[in-house]
């Protein structure tokens, strides 16, 4: 990374959650508390204007990284830093509420983030009344301007969300999500329910509204060929571990991790015609009980005596300066 | 009257997997009900036919069609757990479906569903026989599920989206057991899919569907590299890819249309740029097109490819 402050960074972010049973059923079984480690020292930097992606299967902590830069979830340790300022430290209302205002967060089910009894209009405008960032009497042009801007009519503002296609509503959760002017935004699985031809039209579009508004973007997906597309630099997370984060040519061209080789051969090819990919062992372990050292070691095909007992940590290869976190990587 | 799939015709052969794909919407799933018989009333089948090794099956009673079903005919399912019954032991279900339609003891019954478990690859067969569903994680459970579709040892399978709910790195192992299975049983495969990737890897031959209609098949390598209709072409070029040089995706204006309000003529007009005259009026039906077959007016050999008109035939 460059020496310019990112705009965002995640400082060995952590996040545990309690997943005991209710405590008459543990005394009753002899059980003791257990916890679930679902992100584990995470380090992230965002310059301004790129894109940081996150790749990983199920359960590695994606979502969770997400939540807790942008706000919705308090880290169990480390910290998010915004511009150099950690979120949960600001004491002062007024602050946070201008914080806010810098972060915005676009999930993948569009209809569930959008409420069906509003209108379109009303939907897109609330942040900009709820930031009081224009007087009321110009809320409806500035919404005409974001209703243009991610491709739908003004006459769409009248409509119920329920009126709208799948990409329309996901237009819609980006022109609400744009209303703030924020710097900002994650994007969660923005595309997984879309069709791809309506995929292609999203992607464009929150590509193109970058290079307009030089916005920063957290975009996390677990399809590989949309990370690509969309990103500058990439990290791969393994049971809530960065395993490897690299720019996106070096993490294609090169992948260092086995882990990230395996997600890479395992992802179906459109132009690999009647190719089997290399059979994976197993699937992701429990991760309230993770396996010893290197969590992948069980299913990777170099494992040595180190992996099972110690923990790996990150190292930087090459020129491109590629983090990864594996005993056994070489160059 | 809804037709949400209007006068699709393929064919599939013994150890050949066909692919459906399309978007959501597309018919895909009811393509595949239809065959099996599932429709739900006051769905049916309303024209065309449907033959198993040369016999109708679409016309048969209901206590027929359910042998068939099962026995000749398996589904897989995206969600394995609809296919489980949470109640009862792996196995239990596995010796049940195995004597229902194989004349053998319950000990041999047994014995074959290990062996069935071992063939999908579920670790400790023996002692894991006697798990619940709930105690397999989902992978495993997908396994289970098709080992039970094998276990009546069927000439078609059916899988709806077996793989959309797993990770990546599971989705390529049951694929690949899919693969060889069909392969080593000579077992006809119809695998439905929205995945372009899946279908390449995994295919034999590809239909693609669009609002209830198949606008290109033909073989897999034939639709995807060299697509043929404007639909596939805008699919192919829209669909981001892991390797190859990095392009800026194009996009295909719209969305499929709702099936209340399917555009007159070629379904695919309102979105398609090199839609002319006769694609508003009529339906173009699968001409054969450089080895695959195309359901499109541009290819029509009646349709004068400079003038766009349509010589000889009135209509
Ligand atoms: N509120 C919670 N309480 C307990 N465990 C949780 C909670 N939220 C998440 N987890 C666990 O934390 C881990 C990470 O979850 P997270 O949702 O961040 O994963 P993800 O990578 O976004 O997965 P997906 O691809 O399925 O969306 C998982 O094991 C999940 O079960
Ligand atoms: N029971 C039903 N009654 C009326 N319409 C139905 C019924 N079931 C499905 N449809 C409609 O039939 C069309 C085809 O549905 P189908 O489920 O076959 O699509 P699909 O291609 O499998 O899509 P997906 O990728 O979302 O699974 C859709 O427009 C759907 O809304
Ligand atoms: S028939 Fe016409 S509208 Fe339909 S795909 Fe072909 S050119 Fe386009
Ligand atoms: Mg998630
Ligand atoms: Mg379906």
């Amino acid at each position: 990374m460059t020496g310019e402050t990112p705009l965002i960074s995640a400082r060995q972010l952590g996040a545990v959650f309690d997943v005991s049973k209710p405590w008459l059923n543990r005394m009753l079984a002899l059980e003791a508390k257990q916890y679930l480690t679902a992100v584990d020292m995470v380090d992230i930097d965002i310059p301004k204007g790129k894109t940081f992606a996150l790749v990983g299967e199920s359960g590695s902590g994606k979502s969770t990284i997400g939540r807790m830069i942008v706000g919705l979830q308090k880290p169990t340790s480390g910290q998010v830093l915004i511009d150099g300022e950690d979120f949960f430290a600001i004491s002062s209302e007024k602050k946070k509420m201008a914080m806010r205002r810098r972060i915005q967060m676009i999930f993948q089910s569009p209809y569930a983030s959008l409420n069906p009894r509003w209108r379109v209009r009303h939907i897109i405008g609330e942040p900009i009344r709820a930031f009081d960032l224009l007087p009321a009497s110009e809320v409806d042009g500035r919404v005409a301007e974001l209703l243009d801007q991610v491709g739908l009519a003004k006459s769409d503002g009248e409509k119920f969300p329920h009126e709208f296609s799948g990409g329309q509503r996901q237009r819609i959760a980006i022109a609400r999500a744009l209303a703030s002017n924020p710097e900002f935004i994650v994007c969660d699985e923005p595309t997984s329910a879309l069709d791809v031809s309506v995929q292609s039209q999203v992607l464009n579009l929150m590509k193109s509204l970058q290079r307009e508004l030089g916005l920063t973007y957290l975009f996390i997906s677990h399809d590989l060929s949309v990370i690509r597309y969309m990103a500058d630099e990439i990290g791969v997370l393994y049971l809530g571990r960065l395993v490897e984060v690299a720019d996106r040519d070096t993490l294609f061209d090169k992948p260092r991790h086995p882990y990230t080789r395996m997600l890479m051969d395992a992802a179906p090819h459109i132009d690999a015609f009647g190719r089997t990919a290399e059979i994976v062992k197993g699937e992701i372990p429990d991760p309230i009980n993770k396996p010893s050292g290197c969590s992948f070691h069980p299913r990777c095909t170099l494992t040595e005596e180190i992996c099972r007992r110690d923990r790996p940590e990150v190292r930087e290869f090459g020129t491109e300066k590629a983090r990864v976190a594996c005993h056994l990587c070489a160059d | 009257m809804l037709r949400p799939v209007d006068r699709v015709g393929f064919e599939v052969r013994a150890g050949e997997i066909l692919g459906l794909v399309g978007e959501s919407g597309a018919g895909k799933s009811m393509c595949g009900s239809a065959i099996i018989g599932l429709i739900d009333r006051p769905g049916r089948i309303s024209g065309g036919e449907i033959a198993l090794d040369g016999e109708r099956i679409d016309n048969l009673p209901e206590d027929r069609l359910r042998r068939i079903r099962g026995k000749r005919i398996a589904m897989v399912f995206q969600d394995p757990l609809t296919s489980l019954n949470p109640l009862m032991t792996v196995g239990q279900q596995l010796i049940q479906t195995i004597r229902t339609h194989l004349p053998v003891s319950s000990g041999e019954a047994r014995d074959r569903a290990i062996a069935l478990l071992e063939e999908v690859g579920i670790p400790a067969a023996a002692t894991r026989i006697d798990a619940y569903p709930h105690q397999f994680s989902g992978g495993m459970r997908q396994r289970v599920v098709i080992s039970l579709a094998l276990a009546a040892e069927p000439e078609l399978i059916i899988a709806d989206e077996p793989t959309t709910a797993l990770d990546v790195s599971v989705q390529a192992q049951i694929m690949a057991l899919l693969k060889k299975l069909c392969r080593e049983r000579g077992t006809a495969v119809i695998l439905i899919t929205h995945d372009m990737g899946v279908i390449a890897e995994s295919t034999d031959r590809v239909a693609v569907l669009y609002a209830g209609r198949i606008a290109e098949i033909g073989p897999t390598r034939n639709v995807l590299s060299t697509p043929s209709h404007p639909y596939t072409k805008g699919l192919m070029a829209s669909t981001p890819s892991t390797t190859g040089t990095m392009h800026a995706l194009s996009q295909i204006p719209g969305s499929m249309p709702n099936l209340r309000a399917i555009p007159k003529g070629c379904a695919f007009n309102p979105r398609c740029e090199k839609a002319f005259s006769v694609c508003f009026k009529d339906i173009p039906i699968l001409e054969p097109v450089d080895g695959s077959e195309v359901a499109c007016w541009l290819y029509d050999p009646a349709v004068n490819p400079e003038t766009k008109e349509i010589s000889g035939v009135s209509e």
